[in-house]
């Protein structure tokens, strides 16, 4: 089988499609099971008693916000280099849905953090790089819409996508890094997870529906971008893509 | 080199300086990205002087007194090393524990008692429900006697 014919919109299109309903009912199903365990069978916290319970949101949210920006990145990446229209088509659906999740960390983080630390909202390094990078997903969207010819807002908001590569770094470790009232990593690669296994899975079944979540959403915005910015193709066939004429 | 390695090679190599020169930057902010101020680092004279700053670490077991308006409360913020004595007028966070983290925002006064203004606790990264953080407890305190009775049940936790 040939993956790469795959790379043009015009066959990604219906590929797209077929895949949507399979990601959106495991996405389903994994938030509600997670959910289910988060809120009703997990026990309470020896601490904080049920506020902790923001976690099965908080966490898995943040982890996509800045997952989430890396592969924007990459596919931006990947399309200055090969030059690949559907490459910029995947980064440009993918920035609101990052922005999405990036908003729900930091929402969700302020609910938690009044009850918790006694403020809704502190200037420490991961609190501060976080909220940068909602309004880098912002500058990516804004300088995007900003430039009328779709192959140099491509480039223009690609470029700033990469750069803005070294905020992850700077998210994920502040906590290590520097003095922060943000509490370390309860999982990491290195170290066993500091929580309990029964609270531990239902964030792990959470962020793996939000990830699947993810992809449906990003895979149903890729086809709107594909049918936006292939509608008038000069040299196209109608009939060659039935599915992509249909839709029009 | 094909063009398309060409590019690809640019990329990466922009990635690699901007990488450097981020590390660089950051390094040269060390000092000012820190949330607050550990009592070893106000100790040696780290913190600044007449001005507001946090000073941060864990509230030592014991220290903690509430004055009879029911407000003032008086404790001392200790890194094990060196320790601060603080007093605050307000209430406390529902978290703010003996034996746990706690970063205060306030003054140092001249006689070294640092006055805060704002209080807030600081969460450690562990989350297990209330009866592990028990037998938690236990089995530190039957480690700790050294457990010399044959039938104490010591839990071992990792």
């Amino acid at each position: 089988m040939n993956w790469s014919k795959y790379s043009a919109p015009l066959a990604f299109y219906p590929l797209a499609g077929k895949m949507i309903p399979w990601f959106s009912a495991v996405a389903a199903l994994a938030i509600a099971v997670g959910l289910y365990i988060g809120l009703l069978v997990a026990p309470t916290d020896f601490q904080q008693g049920d506020s902790y319970r923001i976690i099965f949101v908080h966490v898995p949210a943040a982890w996509m916000s800045m997952f989430l920006y890396v592969v924007m990145a990459i596919w931006a990446g990947v399309g200055m280099g090969l030059n690949a229209r559907l490459s910029f088509m995947m980064a440009q659906a993918i920035a609101p849905t990052g922005a999405m999740f990036t908003f729900l960390a930091l929402l969700t983080g302020a609910m938690w953090g009044k009850p918790t630390w006694g403020a809704w909202w502190v200037w420490d390094a991961r609190l501060t790089s976080e909220l940068i990078l909602l309004f880098q997903y912002a500058g990516v969207m804004l300088l995007r819409t900003s430039i009328d010819d779709l192959r140099r807002a491509d480039r223009a908001s690609g470029v700033l996508a990469l750069v803005g590569v070294v905020n992850i770094p700077i998210i994920y470790f502040s906590v290590k890094w520097w003095n922060t009232l943000h509490q370390g990593a309860s999982v990491s690669m290195t170290a066993a997870p500091k929580m309990a296994t029964i609270m531990l899975t239902a964030m792990l079944l959470m962020t793996f529906g939000f990830w699947m979540y993810s992809i449906a959403v990003i895979l149903s915005r890729v086809r709107c971008v594909i049918l936006e910015r292939e509608s008038q193709p000069a040299w196209g066939n109608p009939s060659a893509a039935p599915e992509v004429a249909e839709a029009r | 080199m094909t063009s398309r390695q060409k590019r690809f090679a640019f990329i990466g190599l922009g990635l690699v300086v901007l990488g450097v020169a981020t590390v660089l930057v950051l390094n040269a902010f060390q000092k000012n990205l820190v949330f607050f101020f550990t009592p070893t680092m106000v100790a040696n004279g780290e913190a600044p002087k007449g001005q507001s700053f946090r000073i941060g670490g864990m509230v030592e077991d014991g220290s903690l007194k509430r004055e009879n308006d029911g407000l003032t409360v008086h404790f001392v913020v200790t890194d094990t090393a060196k320790s601060v004595p603080v007093t605050y007028k307000g209430i406390l966070p529902d978290l703010f524990k003996e034996g746990k983290g706690a970063v205060a925002q306030g003054q140092l006064a001249a006689d070294g008692t640092f006055v805060a203004s704002e209080v807030l606790a600081k969460h450690d990264e562990n989350y297990m429900p209330p009866e592990a953080a028990e037998a938690m407890a236990k089995a530190k305190k039957a480690k700790a006697s050294g457990a010399q009775s044959s039938n104490t049940l010591v839990i071992q936790t990792q």
